[in-house]
């Protein structure tokens, strides 16, 4: 057998035509919305804010990290695109470092590219740019909480990416959804931790440098703490 | 709130990740990942294969052809792929950006 690189990257041969086709579909018209958006929002300033996110991506992704059982995981990133730039833009962005790696690095099929580009980008990112909003709307809006909430939806887009997984292969009729889906559930939950700790501590350098670009930020963590004196946001003042 | 110039945060950010591609990678875990273990025990593995233009991709497995050390190869692969990682990223969001009307510079008023 060839000596395949997976890491956690499906490869030809998994899924069936039909399951690839529609998660190349799904992925294009995320990506084509991505494109769609950038025309509008990616303002100059940012465009070296994208291509160095990408960078930071790819070269995170080469540091599997060991967990049980003689298994590794690596950081994945759709949490931390989409918290930085918007859930739209991280789908560009994930699409870039997963294409790069499948045609450059044969990492990932060039047939199961869309469902890769789903499964470890779209899907988190478009989770990641809810599940955040809806839940600054009820934690305070303080660094830590913020954090957590990061931490804790950045594992929950590799539970989503890892059940994705899963259903694909078991469409594809490769392996029942009941026999892939606990083991890569449990493994996934393992690497989520790596991403939770990675994701929250990126997000907490730039908010410490550059506050301003952490997209999914709330207001009050974007501006100067020392500004005109705590005034009220919203119902949301207090501790 | 701008603590630092937007050059300076990509630059700093950028060798970081180099950094990380480099010097580090080399010593990453090698054991299979999370749906490669998966594979293996379901005993699916095997049905993964290459596609074809992916047998003439340029660094193959993370590993920069032409150098015999496997970890030296890995750094390479990580340095150049970082960086190209950056220079398509870049052109890609320069191509795509938001055309501001040129501050002063045409005669077409903004609407």
């Amino acid at each position: 057998m060839i000596d395949l690189p997976i890491a956690l990257h499906i490869p030809d041969g998994f899924l069936s035509g039909g399951v690839a086709l529609a998660c190349g579909l799904l992925a294009v018209v995320a990506v084509a919305y991505g494109l769609r958006v950038a025309n509008v929002e990616l303002d100059e300033a940012r465009v070296p804010l994208l291509g160095v996110l990408a960078a930071f991506i790819f070269a995170a992704q080469m540091l599997n990290f060991p967990i049980a059982g003689g298994t590794s995981g690596h950081f994945l990133g759709a949490t931390l695109a989409a918290v930085l730039l918007g859930p739209w833009l991280a789908c560009l962005v994930m699409a870039v470092v997963i294409a790069v790696q499948a045609f450059a690095f044969a990492d990932g099929g060039i047939s199961a590219l869309g469902a890769n580009v789903l499964n470890m980008g779209v899907l988190g990112a478009l989770l990641a740019g809810l599940a955040v909003g809806a839940a600054m709307k009820v934690v305070p809006h303080r660094r830590g909480a913020f954090l957590a909430v990061v931490g804790v939806v950045s594992w929950l887009a590799v539970m989503t990416g890892a059940a994705a997984t899963s259903l694909e292969l078991a469409l594809s009729d490769t392996i029942p959804l009941a026999t892939s889906l606990p083991p890569m559930l449990g493994v996934h939950a393992l690497i989520g931790i790596g991403e939770a700790v990675i994701t929250a501590a990126a997000v907490s350098a730039v908010l410490v440098s550059r506050p301003d670009l952490v997209a999914l930020a709330p207001e009050e963590l974007k501006r100067p703490p020392a500004a005109p004196a705590a005034r009220p946001v919203g119902g949301e003042a207090l501790t | 709130m701008r603590k630092i110039p937007t050059g300076a945060f990509v630059a700093l950010a950028l060798a970081l990740a180099v950094g990380l591609a480099t010097a580090v990678s080399p010593f990453a875990s090698s054991s299979p990942d999370g749906l490669e273990t998966v594979a293996g025990d379901k005993r699916f593995l095997d049905e993964g294969k290459l596609a074809g233009v992916q047998k003439d991709s340029p660094i193959p497995d993370y590993a920069f052809p032409g150098i015999e050390n496997e970890r030296v190869a890995t750094g390479a692969a990580g340095f150049v792929g970082t960086l190209a990682v950056f220079a398509i990223g870049f052109g890609l969001a320069w191509v795509l950006r938001r055309r501001d009307p040129a501050p002063g510079g045409g005669g077409a008023a903004a609407a």
